[in-house]
């Protein structure tokens, strides 16, 4: 069964706005799932639709086979959301926000209080459980919408950009908890702006341009289409002009800093002799960006010439 | 299945609504009572001396029903509106929203939370008034039935107030503008025999006089209007309403894009 079925699914705001345009798509029950799209392109619209706080325009959305449209409360009970923005209320501690969210899902309190603490505990919020929210810094905000969005145990977590603003290390712990909740049979979507973190953890995906889905395919298989990587080399000597080699671009950022963009089939030992011969000498290299940001950024850019 | 996740739910809103005005008891329990005890002292007292009887009882007794009618109006729609406003405006209102709980149980959960408020307030302003003047409940039964039916009524309206309110002077403008002068002329301090024919008339349009006055027979056993009337009204809008905040919140006017 899927986890996710999305059927022609429009979104037209009443002001104009065409968020979404005809979208279908699949997520298999246990997938790790990313929505990828630059700011705009209709990823919080789908989500909106996908949890109900959005009304779909046409077409239906299904969450294990209930249609969200026809039978909001089943289909709802399956959910746990993470929102972009924060919307909790910030007057109420921590333990007592979980709390009340296991009650609009039928769990008695002394259950809830259990797996309040077990997600605080996981998500190193316990020390935290009773004190003012609004005094929580912006990654313990981030990590109680978490804690709360999985007190009814869902099968489907939907995360929107969940790691906005956090610090690399405590993104690195909440990759780890989602990833092992992911093992545990809990199907996710992801949306983030980190495509490092996408790639880190999903194993298929969607990118949404213009409220159209302009690629949805495995991690893997949209990873080798990309043909050309483009690495940032530092140079010892200043380099006057961009070398001529066959087969590769150059780009001289500054006179010490070459861009050279590589076709997947050359070996690195190919542009390294290559410079070697031009008489250019490297000092260290790095990619200019994670491959699924080049594809992404091509996709998108494809899409904006269309 | 349903019905317990419904009844743990509708505990839940319920629960978190007390543990608000609780929290909050200097904004909801103690600007009534000040407000309550002024009118008990300057109206019933000071002024109350001099107007002798009104409707066969001594001034101070004729307006201690109206005094806690006005205090059940005002709190029962302000915590509604309050409450319901700022979790929009808050966007936690999304917690409820995206849980499988019906739009009934949401409407059944904060109304509650707003006649347990009411019923607060009602109890503090009657206790003050117990310090002033002797309280006797003549019909228990009518006079418990016309405060749940009017702070019913009242927390309908608020949540119709706060699904439309944009920004928190909409949900100021309908209490100063409409439910206090309503809640002045409805009875609350002089009998509507005192008022010319034409006023009189008039004021057989404003509900909140059959609210009054079917609760000052509750506990005096005296009323300008036919209490079966009353209870018509309050049915009727309490009908009205509970049928325009479901169809609200299907729509999810104000709350979902």
């Amino acid at each position: 069964m899927h986890a996710l079925e999305v059927n022609h699914l429009t979104k037209t705001y009443a002001n104009g706005v065409e968020a979404l345009k005809n979208i279908s798509l699949n997520v298999e029950e246990g997938d790790f799932f990313a929505f990828l799209g630059p700011n705009g392109a209709g990823k919080s619209t789908l989500i909106g639709i996908i949890s109900s706080l959005v009304n779909a325009s046409s077409g239906e959305v299904r969450v294990f086979g209930t249609s969200v449209q026809q039978q909001r409360s089943k289909a709802m009970s399956y959910i746990g959301l993470v929102p972009q923005e924060l919307n909790f209320n910030q007057f109420e501690k921590p333990l007592e926000i979980i709390v009340n969210q296991a009650g609009y899902y039928g769990i008695n309190r002394k259950v809830a209080h259990e797996r309040a603490e077990k997600y605080l505990r996981q998500l190193q919020l316990w020390d935290k459980h009773d004190k003012i929210s609004r005094l929580l810094s912006g990654g313990m905000k981030r990590r109680l919408m978490i804690a709360r969005a999985m007190v009814n145990e869902p099968r489907l977590l939907i995360l929107d950009e969940p790691t906005a603003g956090v610090d690399i290390e405590i993104r690195r712990s909440m990759w780890e908890f989602i990833r092992q909740i992911n093992a545990n049979g809990t199907t996710v979507i992801l949306t983030t702006h980190y495509l490092e973190e996408a790639e880190e953890l999903c194993r298929n995906i969607a990118i949404i341009d213009r409220g159209e889905i302009i690629q949805n395919s495995d991690m893997k298989s949209l990873l080798s289409s990309l043909d050309i990587e483009t690495f940032v080399l530092d140079l010892r000597e200043p380099l006057p002009e961009v070398p001529q080699i066959d087969g590769m671009e150059f780009k001289l950022r500054d006179p010490f800093t070459l861009e050279a963009s590589v076709p997947k089939q050359k070996s690195l030992n190919t542009l390294f002799c290559a410079l070697e011969n031009a008489g250019v000498q490297v000092l260290s290299m790095r990619n200019k960006a994670n491959r699924l940001e080049e594809l992404f950024l091509r996709l998108v850019e494809k899409g904006a010439m269309v | 299945m349903n019905a317990r996740v419904n009844w743990v739910g509708y505990k839940t809103i319920v629960h978190k609504e007390v543990t608000r005005i609780l929290r909050i008891w200097p904004q909801t329990v103690v600007p009534p009572a000040i407000t309550m005890t002024l009118y008990f002292i300057i109206f019933g007292n000071l002024i109350g001396r001099r107007i002798g009887d009104m409707g066969g009882f001594d001034y101070m007794q004729f307006i201690v029903p109206g005094l806690i009618m006005m205090s059940v109006i005002t709190n029962s729609y302000g915590n509604m509106v309050s409450s319901f406003f700022g979790a929009k405006f808050g966007r936690h209102i999304e917690e409820l929203l995206i849980s499988p709980l019906p739009n009934w149980i949401i409407l059944a959960g904060y109304v509650t939370g707003a006649l347990l408020r009411g019923l607060m307030v009602g109890l503090v302003v009657m206790l003050i008034s117990l310090l002033f003047t002797r309280v006797e409940i003549l019909h228990p039964l009518i006079t418990l039935s016309v405060l749940l039916m009017t702070s019913i009524v009242f927390a309908m309206a608020g949540m119709v107030n706060a699904i439309f309110a944009n920004k928190f002077d909409d949900i100021a403008i309908i209490p100063t503008f409409i439910l206090t002068p309503l809640t002045y002329l409805g009875g609350v301090f002089y009998s509507i025999d005192l008022l010319p024919d034409f006023w009189q008339k008039v004021s057989a349009f404003n509900p909140i006089l059959y609210m009054v006055n079917g609760f000052r027979y509750g506990i005096l056993g005296v009323s300008d209007v036919k209490i079966a009337y009353a209870y018509m009204i309050m049915g009727g809008f309490g009908l009205a309403l509970a049928i325009i905040c479901l169809w609200l919140l299907h729509r999810g006017t104000g709350l979902r894009s």
